[in-house]
C-alpha cells in the first residue's frame, strides 16, 4: 500500500518531467520521498564507494520494453560515471553474477565476492502505454535500501528515466547537482545547408540543443544563415542567439547580425535589441536571475558591451574605449561583469562591476570567451593563446588568482561554457580535425568528445535541469 | 427564355471568338526595342526603308555604344569577379597599412565611376584569433575600411559593413598562405 502510493506520487512527478515539450517541469523533484527518514549512505573504504550497476530488467518481454530496459541501464552506467563519485565495477564482472529476477530479490553473496559496496538493480515493466521504472541502490553489507524510486511515463525516449535516476541519486547520496538532466545547445553545420549569396554558396549554422551527453539532438532554427553564440535562459524556456539578418531595409538590401530571442516551448522570436546594418548586435547572456542580458553592439560605431532588460527596455551602455570590448559574462551573484577588451593592444580578460565601475584588468593573456563558474566554485574559464592555438584555462579567485590550464595544447581550444554545478566545461576543439564539442572536468581529467557530426560551435550549457 | 436566350448569347460569343481565333493573321509580336548588341536578331521585319533622299546631308557618325561588362552583369556575376580589391590585415590588427590604403583608393575610383552602386565591406579573420572576438575584429577591419573610404569622399551610407568572423575562410588551408588571405575586407556589391 506505502509502495503503490509512493509509486504514484512520483508517477506524477515523473510524468510531468517526461513530457518532453511541455510546460517547466517542477525543480529536482525531492529525492527522499521515502517513508524512511534516515538516509543509507553508502560509503566506500578509504576511496569512493564502490558500486554495481546492473543490466535493467525487462519484466515484460516486448522489444520496447526490452530496448528500454537496455538503454536506461546503459545510459544510467555513463551518468554515473559521468560525475566521477562512485568507483563503478567493470561491465564484464557484471556480467559474471547471476540477473535477479525482480530488484526486490537480490542475492548479496556474488557482490560481496565483488567487495561492491552497493549494488544498483532496476527493473522496466510494460504498463498499457507506459513503462512503469523501478530502482534500488543496495548497501551490501547491511541488504538495505540506500536509494528507491519509481518512475511511470512514455517509452519514448528512455535516456531521460537514466538522467532523472542519475540525478536524484547523486542529490540523495552526496547531495550533488548532477548534470544528467542538463543540455547543450550550441551551433552546427551538420544539416549540411547552402545559404546563396553573392560571394559563394557558404555554409549554414543553425542553432541545436542536445542532452548534455550530445544524445537526443534537435534542431532549434531552421532560417538558413548563420545563427551562432546560443544561451540558455536560466529557466530554459529561451535560447539568445547572433543571427546574421538579411532584408531590404530602406530599400537597400543589407545584411546584419542582431540578436534573437527563441521562447523554444511556444514557439515564439523575439528581438529585444532591435538591430539593424547600423546597429548590430550579439552575443547576449542572460544575468542570473534570467531578467537581463548583456550583449555586444556596433550602435555607436565601435563595439561596445550593453546591458538591457530580456524585453529590449532600460539599455545602458557599460564600456567606452576606442577599441574592442566583446564577449561579456556575469558572475554568479549577478554582481560582476567579465569581458574581453583590447585596449592596452591585445584582448584580455577584465572585470567591472555591474554599474561599470572599477573596470580593472584580470588576466593579461591573450583570451577570450570568459565564463564563470556559478555553484561553489568561484572560477572563470577562458580561452588563452598558448601557441598556434588556444586552450581552456581556469582562474581561481580562491585561490588568489591561480591559472590552471585544462586542455593539453591539441588542436585549438576555445569557447568554454561550465556546468551549471560548476564540474565540467564543455567546450570546442579541432584535435579530431574538425571543431566538435568536448567537454572536461574542472581538474583537468574526464575528457569527452560531446558532438561527431559536421562542426559545432559555441556550446552554452543549461544552467538548470529541465 | 432568359436562360434561353443567355445560352444562345453566350453560343454566339463562343463561336465568334472561337472564329476570331481561328482567323487571326499571323502577325509579328511586337518586337522589342533593338539592343546594343554587335548582332542585331535579323528574324525581326526591318522597318520600310524611308524613301531615297537625293540631296544628301552629311549625318555625322554616332559614336558607337559598347558594353559595360560591369554595367550589364547582374550582381552575382559582378560579385563572383569582383572588381574591387580586398585588404589584407596583418594578425590580430585592424589597421589600414599602405598596401590596403592603395586598394582602398582603387576601389574608391571604382565607386566614384559607378555611383548608384552601394557595397557591403565583409569583415573576415584568420583561424588563429577566437571564434567570438573575432566577430567583432571582423567588424573593425570592415569599419577601418569604411572610414577609409569616406575619407576618400564616398558617402558613409553607400557602405554597408558586417562581420562573419572567422566563420567563412576564403581559404581552408591551415597555414600563414592561408591566414594572410583570411584577414581581409572584402567587398560585396548589393545594389547598382
Amino acid at each position: 500500500m506505502m509502495k503503490l502510493r509512493l509509486l504514484s506520487t512520483l508517477a506524477l512527478a515523473s510524468v510531468a518531467a517526461l513530457h518532453v515539450q511541455g510546460q517547466q517541469p517542477p525543480a529536482t523533484p525531492p529525492a527522499s520521498q521515502q517513508p524512511s527518514e534516515v538516509v543509507i549512505k553508502i560509503t566506500g573504504l578509504g576511496g569512493p564507494p564502490k558500486i554495481a550497476i546492473t543490466p535493467f530488467i525487462a519484466l515484460s518481454q516486448d522489444a520496447e520494453t526490452v530496448a528500454a530496459a537496455k538503454t536506461i541501464g546503459d545510459v544510467l552506467f555513463d551518468d554515473i560515471d559521468y560525475e566521477r563519485e562512485f568507483y563503478l565495477i567493470r561491465k564484464d564482472a557484471i556480467a559474471t553474477v547471476p540477473r535477479p529476477s525482480s530488484v526486490d530479490n537480490l542475492d548479496l553473496a556474488p557482490w560481496k565476492e565483488l567487495n561492491a559496496d552497493g549494488v544498483l538493480v532496476g527493473s522496466v515493466r510494460k504498463d498499457g502505454n507506459a513503462i512503469v521504472v523501478q530502482v534500488k541502490l543496495i548497501q551490501v553489507s547491511s541488504g538495505r535500501t540506500a536509494f528507491g524510486n519509481g518512475y511511470r511515463g512514455p517509452v519514448a525516449n528512455p535516456r531521460r528515466y537514466a538522467h532523472t535516476i542519475s540525478d536524484e541519486l547523486h542529490k540523495q547520496q552526496i547531495g550533488l547537482d548532477g548534470v544528467a538532466r542538463t543540455r547543450l545547445t550550441f551551433s552546427s553545420d551538420r544539416d549540411r545547408e547552402r545559404m546563396k549569396t553573392t560571394v559563394a554558396n557558404r555554409d549554414v549554422q543553425e542553432i541545436y540543443i542536445a542532452d548534455y551527453d550530445g544524445a537526443n539532438s534537435r534542431r532549434v532554427t531552421t532560417t538558413t544563415t548563420l545563427n551562432i553564440t546560443p544561451v540558455w535562459s536560466p529557466d530554459n524556456s529561451i535560447i539568445a542567439y547572433t543571427s546574421f539578418r538579411s532584408g531590404a531595409t530602406g530599400g537597400q538590401y543589407s545584411v546584419f547580425r542582431d540578436i534573437v530571442l527563441s521562447y523554444i516551448n511556444v514557439g515564439d522570436r523575439k528581438t529585444p535589441a532591435n538591430g539593424g546594418p547600423e546597429r548590430q548586435n550579439e552575443l547576449p547572456v542572460f544575468s542570473p536571475d534570467g531578467s537581463k542580458l548583456l550583449f555586444t553592439s556596433y550602435r555607436d560605431g565601435n563595439p561596445e558591451i550593453y546591458m538591457m532588460n530580456v524585453d529590449g527596455s532600460g539599455v545602458r551602455r557599460m564600456t567606452n574605449s576606442p577599441t574592442v570590448d566583446t564577449t561579456a559574462t556575469w558572475s554568479p551573484s549577478g554582481n560582476q561583469i567579465a569581458w574581453v577588451s583590447d585596449r592596452s593592444g591585445n584582448p584580455h580578460i577584465y572585470v567591472m562591476n555591474v554599474d561599470g565601475t572599477g573596470q580593472r584588468l584580470l588576466i593579461n593573456e591573450i583570451a577570450d570567451r570568459p565564463t564563470w563558474a556559478s555553484g561553489q566554485f568561484n572560477e572563470i574559464a577562458y580561452a588563452a593563446r598558448t601557441g598556434p592555438g588556444y586552450d581552456i584555462k581556469l582562474y581561481s579567485f580562491t585561490r588568489g588568482g591561480e591559472v590552471t590550464k585544462l586542455t593539453d595544447g591539441i588542436g585549438t581550444n576555445e569557447s568554454p561554457a561550465f556546468s551549471p554545478n560548476g564540474r565540467h566545461i564543455a567546450f570546442t576543439s579541432t584535435r579530431n580535425g574538425k571543431t566538435q564539442i568536448f567537454t572536461i572536468d574542472r581538474d583537468g581529467n574526464n575528457l569527452r568528445q560531446i558532438t561527431k557530426e559536421g562542426n559545432n560551435k559555441f556550446p552554452n550549457w543549461s544552467q538548470s535541469p529541465r | 427564355m432568359t436562360n434561353k436566350r443567355y445560352a444562345a448569347a453566350a453560343l454566339t460569343l463562343l463561336v465568334f471568338t472561337g472564329a476570331c481565333h481561328k482567323n487571326k493573321p499571323p502577325v509579328a509580336r511586337p518586337t522589342p526595342p533593338p539592343v546594343a548588341t554587335s548582332n542585331p536578331t535579323p528574324a525581326t521585319p526591318p522597318p520600310t526603308p524611308p524613301e531615297p533622299v537625293r540631296d544628301t546631308t552629311v549625318v555625322p557618325k554616332e559614336p558607337p555604344i559598347t558594353e559595360d561588362p560591369i554595367a550589364s552583369a547582374d550582381l552575382d556575376a559582378i560579385n563572383k569577379n569582383s572588381p574591387f580589391q580586398p585588404v589584407f590585415f596583418a594578425l590580430d590588427s585592424y589597421e589600414v597599412d599602405g598596401t590596403s590604403q592603395q586598394a582602398l583608393t582603387t576601389n574608391a575610383a571604382l565607386l566614384k565611376k559607378y555611383p548608384t552602386w552601394v557595397i557591403t565591406i565583409e569583415g573576415h579573420c584568420d583561424e588563429r584569433g577566437t571564434a567570438e572576438y573575432n566577430l567583432a575584429l571582423g567588424e573593425k577591419r570592415a569599419l577601418s575600411a569604411k572610414t577609409y573610404l569616406v575619407s576618400l569622399g564616398i558617402p558613409a551610407d553607400r557602405l554597408r559593413t558586417v562581420s562573419y568572423g572567422k566563420e567563412f575562410p576564403f581559404d581552408p588551408g591551415h597555414d600563414e598562405n592561408a591566414w594572410a588571405k583570411n584577414r581581409r575586407a572584402h567587398f560585396v556589391v548589393t545594389s547598382k
